[in-house]
C-alpha cells in the first residue's frame, strides 16, 4: 500500500493547484452526493474517468483500488434489494427483489464510484505533503491540518512496522493456522506494531522539535495560479452545475 | 557552552544518570563512549529538553534551561542528528526536509532554498533537492539527515551512532565532514578508529557518571 503512489507521475492533472484541486473535489463530491437521479450519477462517472485518463494514471492499479470500495458496496447489494420497500420483480425462493432496492444500490454504487475516482484522479495526484499545504493556504486551522498530515505520516510508519515485523515472523517460519498460536501470534503482532509506531511518533516528534518545531509549518511553495487552474475550475464547476440541473 | 551538574535521571526505577556532571568548551569535539544502555543517548537528550531529569542544573549558552520555552532557544544552535535517519526525515522531499529547519527558525523560504542547496552541495550531494526521503539508500539517508542539522547554521553539533550501519566510503565522507567543520560536538560512537580520526576528547559514561578515558 503507498498512498501517494500515484502522486509521483507528472502530467496536466498532476501539475494543477492543489488548492483548485481540492476545491474541485469538493464540490463534484458534494454534487454527486446529493443527487437521486441514476443517470446523472453514471454520467458523473465520466468526468474522473477522464482525468484518469489525462494523468496517465496505471489502470489497473485503479480498478484494484475500487475493487476494495466495492467489497463494501458489495454488502449493499446483498440486502438492500430485498429490504428496501417497493415493487416486487422477482421471486428468488422465499425472497422478494424489489425493483426500488435494486435502482438504490445501483444509484450508491454509481455514486461512490465516481467519487472514489475523482479523488483518486485529483488529490491522489498531489503528494500529501503539497494538500497539506493547500490546505493551510485556504484557511484551514492549523490543528485540523495537522491532525491530517500526522494521520498520512502514522499511517504509513505503521505499514512499513507491520512489513518489518511481518518478516520477522515469516523468516522464522510463520505459517498462518487456524489454531491458538495464530491468534496469540497475531495479537502480540499487533500489541507490537502499537507500541513500536507510539514509540517512533514520539522520536519523529522529538526530531522535529529538535529542528525548531514550534505547531506550525512553514510553506515553501507558494502555489501560483496558472491558466489551466483556471480552465479545470471552470470546467469542473460547469460540470457539477450540469450534473445538478440535467433532470 | 553546557554545563551539567549532578544530573540524575531514572528509567524504570534504576538511576541510568547518577549525579553526572558535563562540561562542554567551544572548540571541544567530544567522543562520548559507554556500554550499551549505559545513558548517552539519554544524556544528549536531556540536553536537547526533550528529557526532563529528576534533579541537577543544566546551563547551556550561559543560561539555566528548565523549561520547554527555554529548550527551543537553544535547539537551533545545537543540532541533533538522530540515531535512526528515518526518525528525523518525515517530508516528501529531501529539499523540503532540509528546509523544515531553516523554515522554523524564521528564514524565508526564499532563503531556506539557498541554504539548502549550499548545504546539500557542501555534503556533496549536489541535485538531491527533488529525490524522495524514503526511497535513499541507508548512507544517503544519514547524509541528508546530517544536512537537515546542518541547514541550521548551528554552534554546537549532538551526533548520535553517525556511522553505526554504514559502509566505508560514507563512513569515510562523514569523518571527512566533521574534520572539516569548525563546530564543537559531542559524537556517541562505539567505533574508537572513528572517534581518534574525529575527536580530540573522549568521556566514558558508566554507572551513571562521566569518566575522561
Amino acid at each position: 500500500m503507498d498512498i501517494e503512489e500515484f502522486a509521483l507521475d507528472n502530467s496536466f492533472v498532476h501539475n494543477l493547484d492543489p488548492r483548485v484541486k481540492i476545491v474541485c473535489a469538493l464540490i463534484f463530491s458534494t454534487v454527486v452526493a446529493v443527487n437521486h437521479w441514476i443517470p446523472a450519477a453514471a454520467l458523473a462517472i465520466v468526468f474522473p474517468m477522464v482525468l484518469i485518463v489525462a494523468a496517465r494514471i496505471n489502470v489497473r492499479r485503479v480498478l484494484s483500488r475500487l475493487a476494495v470500495v466495492n467489497t463494501f458496496i458489495l454488502f449493499l447489494w446483498f440486502f438492500l434489494p430485498f429490504t428496501f420497500p417497493g415493487e416486487v420483480i422477482y421471486f428468488l425462493g422465499p425472497l422478494e427483489i424489489h425493483r426500488e432496492g435494486l435502482l438504490y444500490a445501483l444509484l450508491i454504487t454509481l455514486k461512490s464510484n465516481a467519487i472514489v475516482l475523482m479523488v483518486i484522479a485529483l488529490l491522489g495526484t498531489s503528494p500529501v505533503f503539497n494538500l497539506v499545504h493547500a490546505l493551510s493556504h485556504m484557511g484551514i486551522p492549523d490543528k485540523l491540518v495537522h491532525i491530517f498530515f500526522f494521520c498520512f505520516r502514522y499511517v504509513h510508519v505503521i505499514h512499513e512496522e507491520y512489513h518489518r515485523l511481518a518478516k520477522a515472523m515469516k523468516i522464522r517460519s510463520f505459517q498462518p493456522r487456524s489454531d491458538i498460536h495464530t491468534y496469540r501470534t497475531y495479537a502480540y503482532l499487533v500489541g507490537m506494531i502499537l507500541v513500536r509506531s507510539f514509540d517512533r511518533s514520539k522520536r519523529i516528534l522529538a526530531a522535529m522539535k529538535c529542528r525548531g518545531f514550534k505547531g506550525k509549518f512553514y510553506i515553501l511553495h507558494h502555489y501560483e495560479m496558472r491558466k489551466c487552474d483556471y480552465l479545470m475550475a471552470m470546467s469542473s464547476v460547469m460540470f457539477s452545475a450540469a450534473l445538478l440541473v440535467v433532470k | 557552552m553546557i554545563h551539567l551538574r549532578n544530573v540524575r535521571f531514572k528509567y524504570n526505577s534504576r538511576y541510568i544518570l547518577n549525579g553526572l556532571d558535563l562540561s562542554v568548551a567551544p572548540g571541544d569535539r567530544i567522543g562520548l563512549v559507554g556500554p550499551n544502555g549505559s545513558g548517552k543517548t539519554t544524556l544528549c537528550q536531556i540536553i536537547m529538553g526533550l528529557l526532563a531529569p529528576e534533579s541537577g542544573d543544566i546551563e547551556i549558552f550561559g543560561k539555566a534551561r528548565v523549561e520547554e520555552q527555554e529548550f527551543q532557544e537553544i535547539r537551533g544552535r545545537i543540532g541533533f542528528l538522530f540515531q535512526d535517519a528515518d526518525d528525523q526525515l518525515f517530508c516528501p522531499t529531501v529539499l523540503e526536509d532540509v528546509a523544515f529547519g531553516p523554515l522554523n527558525m524564521g528564514k524565508s523560504p526564499t532563503e531556506a532554498k539557498r541554504i539548502v542547496t549550499a548545504t546539500l552541495a557542501s555534503l556533496n550531494l549536489k541535485g538531491f533537492e527533488e529525490r524522495i526521503t524514503y526511497q535513499l539508500s541507508g548512507g544517503e539517508k544519514r547524509l541528508v539527515s546530517l544536512a537537515t542539522v546542518l541547514a541550521m547554521e548551528p554552534d554546537m553539533l549532538i551526533l548520535d551512532e553517525p556511522t553505526s550501519g554504514l559502509d566505508e566510503e560514507t563512513t569515510e565522507r562523514i569523518i571527512h565532514i566533521l574534520s572539516e567543520s569548525h563546530l564543537t560536538f559531542i559524537l556517541i560512537s562505539h567505533d574508537r578508529e572513528f572517534l581518534e580520526k574525529t575527536t580530540n576528547k573522549i568521556l566514558k559514561i558508566k554507572n551513571g557518571i562521566i569518566y575522561e578515558a
